[in-house]
């Protein structure tokens, strides 16, 4: 350990405004570049549910009413 | 089977998006979890065990986040030239997924490297900018980052964005080596010799060890990360296809 | 040969009938430098301490005005494609096209360096290293910005485009250039930055006409 104290850990010697928003941004970016792959893959998922879905509820509406499958959806 | 026709095989595989997909999950969790592991260790050892540095004190410990993340983004740049080239010369449709997905990853941490060198600079050099020849070096790729990414931007067929870029993309590589070298230059021209930030003497291995943990890291971080991304390209323009259709089917909501 | 002499010759022909292409951008280049004079007050130090910077950014900038029109009208009418896709081989008449656009531009401006060095009280001293460099450098620049021109023509707006990707790549141009001449005004005698200039050149001019081809090819198929 190179620190006596937690104190003096956060403080870095009177450098802690230096190392900590150095550290502090690249958590930042690091969290960044995971959440928006999760995020994006999670809104793509969404996305093509609901249009299956979609779909599916204008197939059924087809079905319905004696028209050949998948016609309107062309 | 000879060799070549393994080789053949093996090369043809590699640029199917489908069997990219399939093969990849297991990767991008292992690239992950080493680079959780190595970044934990290496930052908590960064931070709090390694020695003060003699001359600099402690901001000296913003090495553990400047250094990787400026190694990552020169690397990450070279392989978008290397992906191009092999999207120009043989068409691999996954060299035009990584040249997009590598894009944003690789902006973002050139960004944070010219970022903690300004931060790192203010106790070092009593300035937050400094036209030394490494940090010009990194504001020239930072810009040549931001041109791919509008190039991209402005081209609307995802196709002809994918080889623009490519051809952008090895000019720029092979740009990189005389940038740097005219920039070495013109330090010695204007500066007198200034205090080195990543040379300091003889650095004992308790210094150096957690900064190869944090450079091998992000380079485990980066590629779980470039895994992600691409999965994501390939969900993408491959959404029309029976089995992405079934994969959506079976997700549970 | 013959293909290129014809492409040479039509391109010359070309650019002296649009001769307000080639004008616009010289004319840029002294406008900006009487701009410098003005906002720094004129003062004969400055603007001698200065003047190397300032007249290489602007042969730069004016470089790159005039690279928006290298492929356009050819675009616009047809002709390029006709160029890329006949011609053989059609990396000769690439050249051909940048080889005539550098004289208009690069070379131009070199023979008005003198001018521009004297209204910013450059020494004569430095002068022989301006044209030096501008006459070995200035070529790189027509062959890397081609490639950019090359790869923004097919786009609505692409002149602020083009700057982007254009101008980090002018970037060890810009630092040998000017460089070569602040050496000079210190009493340094030394070539090298002009020979690596010559490097660069050379590079650009081995590597640049297939990267420009490849880009006309995407760029055709918009």
């Amino acid at each position: 350990m190179s620190f006596a104290s937690f104190g003096d850990f956060l403080a870095m010697g009177g450098h802690g405004l230096y190392v900590w928003l150095a550290y502090g941004s690249a958590a930042i970016v690091v969290a960044a570049n995971v959440l928006s792959v999760r995020s994006a893959r999670r809104r793509f998922f969404r996305q093509a549910r609901a249009l299956e879905r979609q779909k599916a509820a204008q197939a059924a509406r087809s079905v319905d009413s004696n028209q050949m499958p998948g016609e309107e959806t062309k | 089977m000879t060799v070549t026709e393994t080789l053949k095989r093996w090369w043809h595989q590699l640029g199917s998006p489908r069997w990219f997909y399939e093969i990849s999950g297991p990767w991008q969790t292992g690239f992950a979890v080493l680079a959780l592991l190595l970044l934990a260790i290496g930052t908590v050892w960064g931070l709090a065990i390694a020695p003060m540095d003699y001359q600099q004190g402690n901001s000296f410990r913003i090495i553990y986040v400047h250094v990787p993340t400026a190694i990552v983004s020169q690397t990450v740049y070279m392989l978008m030239g290397a992906a191009g080239l092999v999207l120009l010369v043989w068409r691999m449709k996954l060299a035009d997924m990584v040249l997009a997905a590598a894009v944003p990853f690789g902006m973002s941490m050139t960004a944070l490297a010219l970022f903690t060198g300004a931060v790192w600079g203010k106790p070092t050099w009593g300035a937050w900018w400094v036209w030394d020849a490494r940090t010009t070096s990194m504001l020239v790729l930072l810009f040549l980052y931001f041109g791919l990414y509008a190039l991209r931007q402005a081209i609307p067929r995802n196709e002809a964005a994918g080889r623009a870029c490519a051809v952008l993309a090895l000019v720029g590589t092979v740009n990189i080596p005389i940038i740097k070298y005219s920039v070495d230059w013109w330090l010695t021209l204007h500066q007198p010799a200034t205090f080195k930030l990543t040379e300091a003497p003889s650095m004992p291995p308790e210094m150096w060890l957690p900064l190869l943990l944090n450079v091998l890291g992000i380079y485990c971080f980066f590629a779980a990360n470039l895994i992600g991304r691409l999965k994501l390209t390939i969900l993408e323009r491959e959404s029309g296809t029976r089995w992405v259709r079934e994969l959506i089917a079976g997700r549970s909501p | 040969m013959s293909l290129f002499s014809a492409q040479l010759r039509r391109e010359w022909l070309l650019l002296i009938q649009h001769s307000e292409e080639v004008l616009n951008p010289l004319l840029f280049l002294f406008l900006a430098i009487s701009l410098f004079a003005l906002a720094t007050g004129g003062g004969p130090d400055v603007l001698r301490d200065y003047a190397p910077a300032i007249i290489w950014v602007l042969v730069l900038l004016a470089n790159l005005m005039s690279l928006e029109g290298l492929f356009r009208r050819d675009y616009e009418d047809g002709t390029l494609e006709l160029l890329v896709l006949k011609a053989e081989p059609a990396f000769l008449a690439l050249l051909a096209k940048v080889l005539v656009h550098w004289t208009f531009s690069g070379l131009a401006m070199t023979l008005l360096a003198p001018l521009a060095a004297l209204i910013l009280y450059l020494p004569v001293s430095a002068l022989p290293m301006l044209i030096l460099g501008l006459v070995v450098g200035t070529p790189a620049l027509s062959l890397i910005g081609a490639v950019g021109a090359a790869l923004t023509v097919g786009l609505k707006r692409g002149g602020a485009l083009l700057a982007l990707l254009v101008l980090p790549l002018y970037v060890p141009v810009l630092i040998f250039g000017a460089g070569a001449v602040l050496e000079q005004m210190a009493g340094i005698e030394t070539l090298a930055q002009i020979y690596w200039l010559g490097v660069i050149t050379m590079a650009s001019l081995t590597l640049a006409p297939f990267a420009v081809l490849a880009a006309l090819r995407v760029s055709l198929e918009q």
